[in-house]
């Protein structure tokens, strides 16, 4: 997890700043610099291939991770299959978002009413946060149709992603947690000062901040879920989902360069997501040193 | 409760607070009447910020009880929601919601709590605004603003509940020396309308200036209260001359 940033917390040196990769470098070293990058680049980046390309067992490799049989074989099946992925992250998304705000709320909540409330949020978090995510998908996808039940759905695939919503929801209720809680109580004060109740207060004035503050860390989260979707692998059966499918082209070629196929799948989505949460996070930064000048 | 309190607006009585194991106020007792404005003055810690906050029920009181128009509200079972809406409390750090326009802060209470249609409650942000001088900064967030403006929307946004009692904590500590008069004019010209105030605060010629009475504060009681006149050129306490021979000698007075 991603700690919570604070506002005004720590001094707004330059050192604390996130180096961007080539733009810093043009702008402190000049051509010169960006020449002696260049260079260093393709001496460094040449002697790896070279060396790779010329270790003895580099045929061997290659035709075991980047036959190019292999991929065509595979890969359109494989990105097909790739939707699904896709589709669990689109429905899991939206359903981490609120349940884990609930959980939230519900743990922050003060007084001794709210008690056996706030006791189920804490069990409920510790339970998710401490089994690995893996366990529970396998858990939930082959466990529950297993009892058949009437009504319930039998698919391995839906209970897996279940799984996941309930795991994912207990660390993403995490960071709102800690997002509320960097509100200050100041706030608070004067919403109730003003005659609002609790509930209009949270509503209204806390949780809005709060949002706010965590979307960075909530961004690595969703690129996490992204990825996880690939557990639901373990239990998806007649509806395989990129990973599963690629292993199923894996064991038939006798060839890992379906599961890099899948690997590529993930990656298109994922880099974005890191650089869009980069962004964020540099924006959120600038806007903390301006209000601090 | 009986016509002798009607013109009575806050009334304490034997008010304790205690933090842990230190008693910040040891037996306060106090009455408010109607458009008259009280300024406690003391040292830091002597309980200022913490007698107001208690008024307000922002602070549980162990011990005494506070009566607002005659009503207990330190009872138990008292909706201190519909308490806080009849008074108007404005802070030392201004605590505007800084995710709000100006004018969203000023009319969410009035909205959430008064249940006032969007336009009511804009209708009366505006009439504020315009009075004090602020109309043109209604879209802007509050970190566009400087601390005095800042301070004065704070104000405007506590008397949009129409409250029948201003309670105002050291309102201008936290402000640079320069915008102390523009917030300062404000309260007094909310005295002028006949608001009713108890004002904590360290600014002692605006004390003098506007108070009806002065309330000096010393280690969680009143030790001497009186007319301004009397408390700032007669006092009769000695730690009251002490305190305000520290306040000449630091040349704020």
């Amino acid at each position: 997890m991603s700690p919570i940033e604070q506002p005004g917390a720590g001094p707004p040196d330059e050192g604390s700043r996130r180096p961007r990769l080539v733009g810093d470098l043009w702008r402190q070293e000049g051509a010169k610099g960006v020449a002696i990058a260049v260079l260093s680049t393709v001496v460094v980046l040449g002697g790896i291939v070279y060396v790779v390309l010329h270790s003895t067992y580099w045929p061997e490799f290659r035709e075991a991770f980047f036959s190019r049989e292999a991929f065509a074989e595979s890969f359109p099946d494989v990105l097909e299959a790739f939707r699904r992925n896709v589709v669990y992250f689109l429905v899991a998304e939206p359903i981490i978002l609120v349940w884990a705000l609930v959980l939230a709320v519900l743990r922050s909540l003060r007084g001794p009413v709210f008690f056996p409330l706030r006791l189920l949020a804490t069990v409920y978090v510790d339970l998710f946060r401490g089994i690995p995510t893996l366990l529970i998908v396998y858990l939930l996808g082959f466990g529950i149709p297993t009892l058949g039940i009437p009504g319930l759905p039998t698919g391995g695939w839906f209970w897996g992603l279940v799984g996941l919503i309930l795991s994912y929801s207990a660390y993403v209720a995490e960071v709102y947690r800690a997002g509320i809680e960097s509100v200050h109580p100041s706030q608070t004060a004067a919403a109730r000062a003003l005659g609002l109740s609790r509930w209009q207060t949270l509503r209204h004035v806390v949780i809005p901040q709060a949002v706010r503050r965590v979307v960075p860390p909530l961004m690595n989260d969703f690129i996490a879920l992204q990825k996880d979707t690939a557990l639901i692998a373990t239990v998806s059966g007649m509806f395989p989902e990129a990973f599963l499918m690629s292993q199923i082209y894996q064991s038939s070629l006798f060839n890992f360069t379906p599961i890099l196929g899948a690997a590529l799948c993930f990656l298109v989505i994922t880099i974005p997501m890191t650089r869009f949460t980069d962004w964020l996070l540099e924006r959120q930064r600038r806007r903390r040193q301006a209000a601090v000048a | 409760m009986n016509g002798a309190d009607a013109a009575t607006v806050v009334r304490i009585e034997g008010l304790h607070k205690s933090f842990d194991h230190l008693e910040v106020l040891k037996g306060i007792d106090l009455s408010v009447a109607e458009h008259e404005v009280i300024c406690l003055i003391g040292a830091s810690g002597s309980g200022k910020s913490t007698l107001l906050r208690c008024v307000n029920l922002l602070e549980p009181v162990d011990a005494g009880r506070v009566f607002v128009h005659g009503e207990e509200i330190t009872a138990p079972g008292v909706d201190v929601n519909r308490i806080r809406r009849s008074m108007g409390i404005v802070f030392q750090s201004f605590n505007l919601f800084p995710h709000m326009t100006v004018l969203k802060n000023i009319t969410l209470a009035p909205r959430k709590a008064l249940r006032l249609s969007q336009a009511e409650a804009e209708a009366r942000a505006m009439e504020l605004l315009e009075r004090f001088g602020l109309e043109d900064k209604r879209d802007e967030y509050p970190d566009r603003l400087s601390g005095g403006q800042q301070q004065r929307v704070a104000i405007v946004r506590a008397l949009a509940m129409q409250p029948d009692i201003m309670l105002l904590d050291e309102i201008t500590s936290a402000l640079d020396p320069e915008l102390v008069a523009e917030v300062l004019n404000v309260v007094r010209e909310l005295a002028a309308g006949g608001m009713t105030m108890l004002i904590a605060t360290h600014e002692m010629g605006f004390a003098r200036d506007i108070a009806n009475r002065v309330c000096l504060l010393d280690d969680g009681v009143i030790l001497e209260q009186g007319p301004p006149q009397q408390i700032f050129t007669a006092p009769r306490e000695a730690r009251t001359q002490r305190f305000l021979q520290r306040i000449v000698e630091a040349g704020r007075m």
